[in-house]
């Protein structure tokens, strides 16, 4: 944009913040410098017209409040002002301590877009008078990264708008369409999803934001749907991923120095002529043949005979498919 | 990604609009500010500055007379508004800068560990009232974390000391002691992490919170090499290097969630099953996880990692059929 259309723009927000009276765009015109043309002259009023839509929507665009009315009865054409009250920052008495606290949290967003938002915004809270520390921290600092259906799925969830998208679940081999309420966007140890209402399952459902494909696309109209009272997100996306209680005790002989991470969780250890025995806390028992199979000869499961069984079945298993691929020459 | 010129242009236009609109009060707010604090301030160079005060100088009430004009008074390098035409306020905040502002500072809230959480939750409900309708961003957090660790390990960085630490590495499957120079504390993906010179490597190295077995403060501070420098962590923790080897399994449907947790390479489906390939630090690490991922995993390559895979399960079931030595009257006690 041009020093005369930035100057334009500052001249029109003054003038629409000054008046009471919704002013036309002719009257405008009168008034602000940059807007002079011939009203008679069909092709510099439509030229005019066109400069003065592409203003409005970068006012808009820039989130300024512009009313539409009419100042009289008498008035058929739509008059414009900006009303002081919805224009403003309201006032937000922030303590150094606070201050500094939003200082940071502008500062953690990986995201492009979303960083933007968040340096433009401390700089509005900064032109209200709120001193920011730049060299506060918090001594721990999250990254805050978000997937590309954030922004869309929760302007969505915000204006209850339905959303569609195409959502790729791993053990499915093509993506599949989903039609969905958005109520909110949840953060759950580190990964984003969205819960709502699935208008092809009719149930309540969450998904990753990481497996959706593509672009979110709202339809239908906004307030189109309500979230039931008091829905508690999290508990919507922790039912899928809760952590189980480690109840359950397995003995195993370890070959001295080996295996350092069963080490690590081991409720006890004693040492032994042919290695070391731990006991080891476990919730799922195939969950930790996984882990145990992965050491190898290193490890033997002495008890549970639930969990020895299925380290011996994996094992078998192993050693067979490796052993066809010698076979077929798969690997020399 | 690049975007055309002239939406480019309208952006650059569309931010100093907003700027100037945020100078005038920011001016207002601080009387006699000096030009130069205030360029460092808002993130432009002097001359912008000068430039915007320029032209905000020309605007004003319609009448556009000198008593109408935005006024201001230089005295030196400071400057003072001395009339500001009805714009003393900034613009209320959009719905993205509110949501950017209110989601950060969740996430610091429920940062296991972060100091003076109390502020950040002042800090939080003032910006959702002053954002009013907007703030109702329907955004949830919960982050993870060895709460009890996290909090030590931030005591010790913020007291400035050298720590003697017991560090899990998974990739080597060993728990080893080193003494290492914080340089911050960081959450990345819900997992906290100390990023510090660490003296056995000699190198600036990251590590997970949860696999710190124990700390110890010396009476040393942490002295940092002047070439340590925080790492970029935009394009995750684990970014894996060319020279690191390449491993390519065959999975089944049920092991696709692999593609899911670990950065690949290339994911070919094969008809029902798909070809993997993905780079590891260590072909141990890799051993230890192709037989920790169960049946429906075959390695392709290399070569070594499959004949080290069938090696170590034979071996395995080998031991499995040997009696194991009578155990200790204590252990057998245990387990009944």
């Amino acid at each position: 944009m041009s020093r005369t259309r930035t100057e334009r723009l500052v001249n029109l927000v003054i003038c629409l913040l000054s008046t009471r009276r919704f002013l036309t765009a002719a009257q405008i015109a009168a008034t602000v410098p940059g807007y002079e043309h011939d009203p008679d002259d069909a092709k510099d009023h439509e030229a005019f017209q066109r400069k003065f839509e592409r203003d409005k929507a970068e006012l808009r665009e820039l989130g300024v409040p512009l009313e539409t009315g009419t100042a009289s009865v008498f008035d058929a054409e739509p008059g414009y002002r900006i009303a002081p009250r919805e224009y403003a920052l309201p006032d937000i008495p922030l303590e150094p301590d606070e201050a500094a606290a939003v200082g940071i949290a502008a500062r953690l967003w990986q995201h492009a877009g979303l960083a933007a938002a968040a340096s433009s915004g401390l700089a509005k809270l900064r032109a209200a008078g709120v001193d920011v520390d730049p060299q506060a921290t918090l001594g721990l600092e999250p990254m805050v990264t978000v997937d590309p259906g954030f922004a869309p799925l929760t302007a969505a969830a915000r204006d209850r708008r339905e959303v569609s998208f195409d959502y790729r679940v791993p053990d499915r081999d093509a993506p599949t369409r989903r039609r969905l309420q958005p109520w909110g966007v949840v953060c759950w140890r580190g990964r984003w999803y969205v819960v709502g209402h699935d208008l092809d399952r009719a149930a309540t459902r969450c998904f990753r934001l990481s497996r959706v494909v593509g672009a979110v696309r709202p339809s239908g109209a906004a307030g189109s749907y309500q979230p039931p009272a008091d829905v508690d997100l999290i508990s919507h996306v922790a039912r899928w991923s809760g952590p189980a209680e480690r109840t359950g005790r397995a003995t195993v002989l370890v070959a001295p120095g080996r295996a350092a991470g069963l080490r690590r969780w081991a409720v006890r250890s004693d040492a032994g002529p042919d290695g070391d025995r731990l006991v080891l806390p476990y919730a799922d028992a195939d969950y930790l043949a996984g882990q145990i199979v992965g050491y190898g000869p290193d490890v033997r499961v002495l008890d549970p005979p639930e969990v020895r069984e299925a380290v011996i079945q994996r094992l078998k298993e192993i050693a067979t498919r490796h052993d066809d691929l010698m076979v077929a020459g798969g690997a020399r | 990604m690049t975007r055309p010129a002239a939406a480019r242009g309208s952006r650059a236009s569309a931010d100093r609009l907003a700027r100037l609109l945020n100078l005038v009060p920011y001016l207002l707010a601080r009387p006699g500010i000096e030009i130069a604090e205030a360029a460092g301030d808002l993130g432009v160079t002097e001359r912008q500055l000068r430039e915007d005060l320029e032209l905000l100088w020309v605007c004003g009430l319609p009448g556009y007379g000198p008593g109408d004009l935005i006024d201001m008074a230089f005295d030196g390098d400071r400057v003072t508004i001395t009339y500001d035409a009805g714009i003393d306020r900034p613009l209320r905040l959009t719905p993205d800068e509110a949501l950017a502002l209110v989601v950060a500072l969740r996430m610091l809230a429920e940062t296991p560990g972060v100091a003076n959480r109390e502020a950040v939750e002042r800090a939080l409900a003032k910006i959702e009232d002053a954002a009013g309708d907007l703030a109702g961003a329907p955004v949830e957090v919960r982050l993870p974390g060895d709460t009890a660790r996290v909090r030590e390990l931030r005591a010790a960085v913020e007291r400035g000391r050298a720590l003697r630490i017991t560090y899990y590495t998974a990739a080597r499957d060993e728990t080893t002691q080193r003494v290492i120079d914080p340089l911050r504390m960081l959450m990345v993906g819900g997992r906290a992490y100390v990023e510090a010179w660490c003296r056995r490597a000699e190198a600036v190295r990251l590590f997970r919170a949860d696999r710190v077995d124990a700390v110890v403060e010396l009476d040393e501070p942490a002295v940092v090499p002047p070439q340590a420098r925080p790492q970029d962590l935009t394009g995750g923790v684990f970014r894996p290097s060319p020279d690191l080897p390449l491993i390519t399994l065959r999975i089944g449907r049920g092991e696709r969630w692999i593609t899911e947790y670990y950065p690949c390479e290339q994911v070919v489906a094969d008809g029902e099953q798909w070809l993997v390939s993905l780079r590891v630090t260590d072909l141990g690490w890799a051993r230890r996880f192709v037989l920790g991922l169960g049946p429906e995993v075959t390695v392709v390559a290399p070569a070594e990692l499959a004949e080290q895979v069938r090696a170590q399960a034979v071996a395995a079931l080998e031991a499995y059929a040997t009696p194991v030595a009578p155990a200790d009257p204590a252990v057998a006690g245990r387990t009944q």
